[in-house]
């Protein structure tokens, strides 16, 4: 296998071309945006708890292959999880995406892949973009949940 | 200064091999440079000449009775000289050494904003400069209350004379622009600009980082009042550059910044009087392993000779562009009458940044980004623009590199 085909799997490319859970949500909860300045890529996530669970969640963004893959693959890796799983499962990722040192058999198969790109360190905000918005999308959820606010 | 590694002009085999970082193998591949717009590799007599003066020459510049002292700035000043030959400046004392260009507008924006700017005056830059001559000029601005205006692009993506010309007016005190544009080669009339904004008694500034590695620069044709450049973008070290000025103007303007061997008399109470220039532009010990490498990058030059370099990158442009065009999808950015060694693009399905990591993989060295220059691209309506630039160590087959790699990313990608 190539370097190239390595990187950019046919996973990543299917999930770069048809991304879940893609489109802005105008009432969500919480709200996080990450920007890349060496690129200009960009991306939003939306996310809505239902008592603790996540319930609504999506992403928007303009941005490369490999970030909009790895946004489309965090809304899959989060989605229907509780707050403090969700956050268990970014900080996972999160580690190992950006620790060449970190085993990546702690991930399963689709966010290994993703991770691989940790070999390609100019690449790597591309790859972390999505779940650090997605963090402080749930951290704001949170908040909001504490503070008494419902639904708009 | 030390010999240059000989080279024939255009005799490539030669110039490649004066470059030892064309050896490097990226992911096995055998390297195709073309990313010089951002920066150029050096040759063998620049790595030399910094070594040597590191080992041979070191010292305290402008400090010391001592012979380390004396051999130093002998071979600081030497280097100045060739930088003024170089340019075609009157003095060497027209020659400040600095960081790079990104230093030296920091300086004139300093200096000259202090010395230039009231409330109400304009300062004009234009819609392509990089982010280095644009955001010292808009700080500067800020400061005194001045306004800065973007002279438009036309559809070709060269400046719009006829829109310059109408910013133009009897408040204008500077006007800044680049030599050639950084993300779409460009090449600017520098001479009729520079005649348009003295007639409304304006300062010119010009962006020389692209230019001295890819034609011949006259300064006193050009008609400018100041120009800079970048050692890095002309073979030589980085952290080394230097600013040229005309001397009534560096007589004039104030230190920028303050410290060892730029003043005279320091007095506590009273006057405190600086060096003249170019030390009072000069504080703190110098860069003189830079400058040597500088000075060895500019005798390489001339000895390769800059006419042959032009001819040969106009070949490889002509030839890129004809490449890309005919690859389905990929979209040119500018086409201007006169186009120096650069060229961005961009590909219908492929952005810039995956472009990049998939010619990497195939040894080719391209920049994907917005190359420091936010507003044009903004003007291009793109977040991100794929830009290949070659230089005078650069072959045809380079450009079938670059083609092929393309296609095989728009194949995996779409």
């Amino acid at each position: 296998m190539s370097e190239r085909d390595d990187i950019y799997t046919d996973l990543l490319l299917e999930h770069a071309r048809h991304p879940h859970r893609r489109g802005a949500l105008e009432h969500a909860d919480g709200h996080g945006e990450g920007f890349n300045p060496l690129c200009g890529d960009q991306v939003q996530v939306w996310v809505s708890l239902n008592d603790d669970r996540i319930g609504e969640l999506s992403f928007e963004g303009v941005g490369c292959a490999i970030s909009t893959a790895s946004a489309s693959i965090m809304t899959g890796a989060i989605e229907g999880r509780t707050a403090h799983e969700a956050h268990e499962v970014i900080e996972r990722f999160l580690r190992v995406a950006t620790d060449l040192g970190a085993p990546l058999d702690e991930l399963d198969d689709e966010q290994a892949s993703l991770a691989n790109v940790r070999r390609l360190p100019m690449r790597v905000k591309c790859v972390t973009l999505a779940w650090r918005a997605a963090e402080a999308a749930l951290r704001e959820a949170q908040s909001h949940q504490s503070a008494g606010g419902g639904h708009a | 200064m030390n010999a240059v590694t000989p080279v024939r002009p255009l005799d490539l085999d030669a110039i490649i091999d004066s470059f030892p970082s064309l050896a490097r193998r990226p992911h096995g591949r055998r390297l195709v440079y073309l990313d010089n717009a951002a920066t150029t590799f050096a040759p063998d007599c620049v790595i030399e000449a910094v070594a040597s003066h590191m080992r041979d020459l070191h010292g305290p510049v402008h400090r010391a009775v001592h012979t380390c002292g004396a051999d130093a700035t002998d071979a600081y000043e030497s280097a100045r000289r060739i930088v003024a030959r170089f340019l075609g400046a009157a003095h060497a004392e027209e020659i400040v050494f600095v960081r790079g260009v990104t230093e030296a507008i920091n300086l004139l924006a300093h200096s000259l904003g202090a010395t230039r700017l009231r409330s109400g005056d304009r300062v004009i830059a234009t819609t392509m400069e990089h982010h280095s001559n644009l955001l010292p000029w808009m700080q500067a601005c800020a400061r005194y209350g001045a306004e800065l205006k973007l002279a438009p692009l036309n559809a070709r993506g060269e400046i719009d004379l006829d829109q310059f010309a109408s910013l133009l007016n009897d408040r204008t005190r500077i006007v800044v622009f680049t030599h050639i544009s950084n993300v779409l080669g460009v090449v600017n009339p520098v001479a009729t600009m520079c005649d348009m904004a003295r007639r409304v008694g304006a300062i010119t500034v010009v962006d020389g980082a692209q230019a001295p590695s890819r034609r011949r620069v006259r300064i006193r044709e050009l008609g400018c009042d100041f120009y800079a450049i970048s050692g890095h973008k002309m073979h030589g070290p980085t952290g080394i550059g230097a600013l040229w000025g005309r001397a009534e103007l560096l007589r004039e303007l104030p230190p920028w910044q303050t410290g060892g061997s730029m003043v005279e008399h320091v007095m506590l109470e009273g006057d405190t009087t600086w060096s003249p220039a170019p030390m009072r532009f000069e504080a703190g010990t110098p860069n003189s392993a830079g400058a040597a490498g500088l000075a060895a990058a500019i005798e390489f030059l001339e000895q390769v000779g800059l006419e042959a370099i032009a001819r040969h990158e106009a070949e490889l442009t002509a030839a890129m562009v004809e490449a890309l065009n005919r690859i389905d999808g990929v979209r040119i950015h500018g086409d201007p009458d006169e186009r120096a060694g650069i060229v961005s693009f961009s590909v219908d399905g492929a952005h810039p940044h995956d472009l990049a990591t998939m010619l990497d993989f195939e040894g080719v060295a391209v920049r994907a980004g917005h190359h420091c220059a936010q507003p044009l691209l903004q003007w291009l309506g793109v977040a991100a623009t794929s830009r290949a630039s070659v230089a005078l160590y650069n072959r045809p087959e380079d450009v079938d590199a670059l083609a092929e790699g393309v296609r095989n990313a728009i194949r995996k990608l779409r």
